[in-house]
């Protein structure tokens, strides 16, 4: 008996050996260790044999059936991993196809995206967002704004009317007022939102955005709004970038200011091709917004029911940028209409 | 308005070339438009000429050949078509070589077969003026011959088109930007142009002025010349005055305009022989009174005109436009010369509704200092003295205000408050008194006396304005606020920016609609007659009959954009919009109240090559994205079916968007015929109430427990009648699974073939878990067996077999 079990083991070793695939090892494993294999059914037989020879055939053939079982293991895993290699291998993929989308690209318009970013540096300096109406009291758009009544912007060739009192805002500048009477000093806001003037040309459109700002506290100065403005010019169009300010008149502020920022599409009005630069004319400067120091006429205003606004006491600056221009210059937009005209080819260059 | 560079350097020069000038002059506050050069180019070959003889051409009628003499050993051959060429004559001429403002060279030719080295030149041909009446012949103290014609004439002319402020009509005469120039750059100021009169004060003997509203005309002042001759405009000022875009007229009137162009003053020259009677009338017009004005044109004046009346009416329109009947003409020898000021805009509105502007009327609707009549009256009196060799007559007439001295009292502390930075006195002297104010100094306080026509400086702080302009906003130091109290976005500004990102994740672009809407909009949806939306805030002056109303619903922006895009060829469009519409109030101001819409056309998912067509957006497309939006805001929100569908929606899929109980808007695809007036395929759209999120997100989100435990899953189909509404089901199901039914989802519906008539199959996933122990199978079971009691007890459904 211990030969025959010699002997199937050598046999059983050479066909193990020999299976190519992890499906023909288990088949070989069915062979020679299965339910109707040999070599289990002789250990089962070595009950019957005579109680001296049990001992040492039973030995026997329990040694053969763990070699082989070790040697199937071991084969088994050196199998599994030259076919999984294999497998790997043949499973390409193209990987420069296109990729399948799981959802739609969409985003914000570049007016929305322009506000927000102007609107973070403004936060970030420490101003809260105030909000007003759009359809407005003539009296908040124009008198408490120091404007003469007989100012020429109030008319109905320039300004869109509801009725007599009530017009379309021509300017944020009235949520000044709105947000000075709601809160005493010190103030620091930024009013964003839409305006309405009666223009539609080539540069104008009869509803645009404009951002205000307004700080009012003891002691705030001119050199105050120049460094707030220098920073904002900073964050929005490049850290090296310069202000000037330039006398200007505006009936709510005195002094006035035209702010211009350096131009940030050549070096002194020269483009790398030694050219004329198209965006400054040449000059080397982009007028971006009007500013000033606010009129003592809209604090008297202001202080006819909230004396904390006595021009005397308080000091204070406004600015007031137009959205479209700030989100052109910067992006290079050739004509406004094509901030309304919603092309989705357009809207997806910035979302 | 337009400065004549060389006018400017007359008061002030600064020796600095133009472009340094208009960049001065930019950074203390008059911006410079445009720098333009008129006339001549190079005049080094522009030289006078004395014509020796003149003789008509062999073959021309028209033509003289002329010989002259140039300056040089031999005269030169000139053929001229002029008729007025004669021998003797001293004229401009142009050699060979010379460039023409025009652009033409004037070469070596031959006219008619007869050689002509140059051109005699009129004085349009030199850009001087536009007159062509023959040639320009120059006085005889032009000679001699060969001079070079610069020397005589204003042959090359720079010219600075300024945009002066409403708030400084001081300078809109000449010398006001020579100020401001002299104060920028201290160049010297040459003494003021009014400094010399030849007048007199005192009663104008045989005239008087009445004025009736000080109000309209704040003073008006006349006198009056008697002059012989044509007199003579110096050929200097007829170049400046071409150059400043007022052609030349005759002296009378050019002395009336030079006025204005040096001093700011408009003035008025009346023919007073023409002048009914001794008295002029300053008074409001009457409507329907009729005159004639200058131009020719027969004008109807408005109640309110103001006009300037002699004893036959009117004989001018005040500040705007004289009358013809009392214009100064060749014979003219007696000159009523009229010096007011008016209300600005009085003059504004006039001449707005005559649709007639002059220089003049420009100038007097900002609103001019009482002073400048006096200027005016002054300078114009050395003009009739240079043009005529006239002096007025004895007296001035004088209606109206004086115009006392204005003194201010400014802090030097409150310079350094407003402005910044350290400020000495004299640092704030000097730029004050530079511009011609007066400045006397008690410590830190200063006494400011205000220039007569200054009338933009009464306060501190304009004070402050003139010392910072002029000192430089350069030299600000920059420096930060310090005082605030820290930047916030209120929580409606944040959810608003969180909803528009969320539309924008799930692939939606956002447009920028119109504010404004067209009337028609209305029944394009077709909306019932008594539709709340169609009650609308109306402009009273739109642009256009097509931006009449302001919008009360975001829907019609967003249907023409994506029409706009569908038909250039889009196959999917995704646009939102958030912003306010804007609904009639009762009393005060509108309702804006913020509004989030939007619209999906084309495929449901983003095609690609493994799905190169999927199915198109429906509702059900629309239900998913208020599920990212509103989900994201964790407000409890549904879609229900509409009692009334909106008129423009598909009546059977769409409905309403509840949120937190209340109805917030609506959601569905467009009815097919609304979608075919706006060129639209199937299209999903949706409108609701931001604020309404706001109220229903919560202000924190508190942490729910999340189980250790497995979960046991169960399906059950079940057929529900037609008429139960799938979210109720799902409703009645969450609320009769116990606590451990952790979610229900549907994950199958199903009618036709198999399915019971009036009913469909839904199938429904249950996933329970406890959290506190493992779940039996045995336990979800029943747990199952409880929703379907309730499905089949309350909806009537039947567990499918
Ligand atoms: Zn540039």
């Amino acid at each position: 008996m211990i030969d025959r079990i010699s002997k199937i083991t050598a046999e059983a070793k050479a066909a193990i050996d020999s299976a190519a695939t992890t499906d023909a090892l288990e088949q070989e494993r069915i062979n020679w260790l299965g339910r109707k294999a040999e070599l289990p059914n002789l250990l089962r037989g070595v009950r019957e044999l005579p109680a001296e020879e049990r001992g040492a055939a039973g030995k026997a053939a329990n040694e053969a059936r763990v070699e082989l079982e070790n040697l199937i293991d071991q084969r088994l895993t050196e199998l599994s991993a030259a076919e999984l290699s294999a497998a790997i291998a043949s499973d390409t993929a193209d990987v420069t196809l296109p990729g399948k989308p799981s959802s739609f690209r969409g985003g914000l318009h570049l007016l929305t995206k322009t506000m927000r970013e102007i609107e973070d540096v403004f936060l970030g300096l420490g101003y809260r967002i105030a909000e007003g109406p759009e359809i407005e009291q003539v009296s908040y758009n124009f008198d408490a704004l120091n404007h003469d009544p007989h100012h020429p912007a109030r008319s109905a060739t320039d300004t869109f009317y509801v009725d007599a009192s009530t017009l379309l805002r021509t300017h944020t500048s009235p949520v000044q007022v709105r947000a000075m009477l709601a809160e005493p000093p010190p103030l620091y806001v930024i009013a964003p939102g839409r305006v309405y003037r009666r223009d539609d040309d080539a540069t104008h459109t009869p509803q645009f955005h404009q951002i205000e700002g307004l700080a009012v506290d003891e002691g705030i100065s001119l050199a105050d709004l120049k460094g707030t403005l220098l920073a904002f010019a900073k964050a929005i169009f490049g850290e090296e970038r310069e202000i000037r300010l330039r006398p200007h008149f505006f009936p709510f502020t005195e002094p006035s200011v035209e702010v211009d920022v350096s131009c940030f599409a050549c070096d002194s009005g020269k483009t790398e091709a030694g050219d004329r630069c198209g965006l400054c004319k040449g000059t080397a400067w982009i007028e971006i917004l009007g500013a000033g120091m606010v009129d003592p006429n809209v604090f008297a205003s202001v202080a006819a029911e909230r004396p904390e606004y006595d021009p005397a006491k308080v000091q204070g600056f406004a600015f007031g940028l137009g959205i479209e221009r700030i989100a052109m210059l910067k992006h290079s937009v050739p004509d406004l209409r094509l901030l309304y005209d919603n092309d989705i080819r357009f809207l997806e260059q910035f979302a | 308005m337009k400065v004549p560079l060389s006018l400017l350097l007359k008061f002030c020069d600064p020796g600095l070339p133009v472009e340094e000038i208009a960049s001065i002059l930019a950074l203390t506050g008059t911006e410079v438009e445009r720098v333009t050069k008129l006339g001549v180019e190079d005049p080094s070959t522009f030289v006078v000429g004395h014509v020796v003889s003149c003789e008509k051409h062999p073959d021309a009628d028209r033509l003289n050949v002329c010989s002259v003499d140039i300056g040089g050993s031999e005269p030169t051959q000139i053929v001229c078509g002029a008729p007025n060429v004669a021998a003797g004559q001293l004229v401009p001429v142009a050699l060979t070589g010379s460039v023409m403002p025009n652009g033409l060279k004037i070469k070596k030719a031959k006219l008619r077969g007869v050689e002509s080295n140059g051109m005699i030149c009129a004085e349009d041909e030199l850009g001087l003026s536009r007159s062509h009446e023959g040639i320009l012949i120059l006085p005889e103290s032009s000679g001699p011959a060969g001079r070079p014609l610069a020397d005589v004439l204003p042959l090359g002319e720079t010219v600075l088109e300024l945009e002066i402020t409403p708030n400084r009509p001081d300078c809109l005469g000449v010398y006001g930007v020579a100020r401001e120039l002299h104060a920028a750059t201290g160049a010297p100021l040459a003494p003021a142009p009014w400094t010399v009169d030849h007048g007199t004060s005192g009663d104008l003997e045989g005239f008087a002025l009445d004025v009736a509203d000080p109000a309209v005309c704040p003073r008006f002042t006349a006198r009056i010349y008697e002059i012989e001759g044509a007199g003579e405009t110096p050929m200097e000022i007829q170049g400046h005055l071409t150059a400043a875009g007022m052609r030349p007229i005759s002296p009378v009137v050019d002395i009336t305009n030079y006025t204005m162009l040096v001093i700011g003053e408009p003035l008025h020259a009346f023919d007073l022989d023409k002048l009914d009677g001794q008295k002029l009338t300053v008074r409001s017009a009457a409507g329907g009174e009729k005159l004639t004005t200058l131009d020719g044109q027969d004008r109807t004046l408005e109640a309110g005109d103001p006009v300037i009346d002699d004893a036959s009416g009117p004989t001018s329109i005040a500040g705007v436009m004289g009358g013809a009947r009392s214009e100064v003409g060749e014979g003219t020898t007696r000159v009523l010369l009229e010096a007011a000021v008016w209300h600005g805009p009085t003059i504004n509105s006039t001449s707005n509704r005559l649709n007639l502007r002059s220089e003049a009327s420009g100038r007097f609707e900002k609103g001019l200092a009482p002073a400048l009549t006096d200027r005016g009256q002054a300078f114009a009196s050395q003009l009739f003295s240079e043009f005529f060799g006239a002096t007025p007559n004895q007296g001035t007439a004088v209606a109206g205000q004086d115009y006392p001295d204005v003194t201010i009292k400014l802090a030097a502390s409150k310079v350094e408050s407003l402005v910044g930075g350290a400020w000495s006195v004299d640092r704030i002297v000097k730029p004050l008194e530079a511009l011609g104010f007066g400045v006397t100094v008690t410590g830190g306080d200063l006494d400011v006396t205000v220039p007569s026509d200054r009338l933009d400086v009464r306060r501190d702080v304009d004070l402050i304005e003139e010392i910072v302009r002029i000192d430089g906003l350069d030299g600000i130091e920059p420096t930060l606020p310090s005082g605030n109290k820290g930047g916030l976005l209120s929580r409606g500004q944040r959810i608003r920016r969180e909803v528009a990102d969320e539309l924008g994740a799930a692939g939606l672009f956002e447009i920028a609609g119109w504010s404004f809407a067209n009337p028609n909009l209305g029944d394009r949806l077709r909306l019932a007659e008594n539709d709340a939306r169609r009650v609308v805030v109306e402009l009273e002056n739109p642009m256009s009959s097509e931006e009449a109303h302001m919008r009360t619903t975001l829907i019609g922006s967003l249907l023409e954009s994506a029409g706009t895009n569908v038909a250039r060829g889009a196959s999917s469009v995704r646009l939102f919009e958030i912003g306010p519409v804007y609904l009639p109030s009762e009393e005060g101001l509108a309702d804006e109240p913020i509004r989030v819409a939007t619209l999906l056309v084309g495929p449901s998912v983003p095609p690609d090559w493994g799905n190169p067509a999927p199915p198109s957006v429906d509702i059900h497309s629309g239900t998913a994205l208020l599920e990212r939006v509103l989900g994201s805001q964790r407000v409890t929100w549904k879609v229900l079916p509409a009692r009334d569908p909106e008129p423009f929606l598909h009546p059977v899929r769409s409905g309403v968007i509840e949120i937190d109980g209340h109805i917030a808007g609506w959601m569905g695809e467009l009815h097919p015929e609304v979608a075919a007036e706006f060129g639209l395929p199937n299209t999903v759209v949706a409108e609701f109430d931001l604020k309404a999120v706001e109220s229903a997100s919560p202000e924190v989100v508190h942490y729910a427990p999340v189980s250790p435990h497995p979960v046991v899953s169960q399906d059950l189909a079940v057929l529900l009648p037609l008429t139960v509404a799938s979210a109720d089901a799902v409703a009645a199901a969450q609320h009769a699974g116990g606590a451990e039914l952790e979610s229900v989802a549907v994950f199958d519906v199903y009618e036709g073939d198999g399915v019971d008539p009036g009913f469909r199959s839904l199938g429904l996933r249950f996933v329970f878990r406890a959290h506190d122990r493992t779940l039996t199978e045995d336990e979800a079971t029943a747990a199952r067996a409880a929703i379907l009691a309730v499905l089949e007890s309350e909806l009537g459904a039947k567990q499918r077999g």
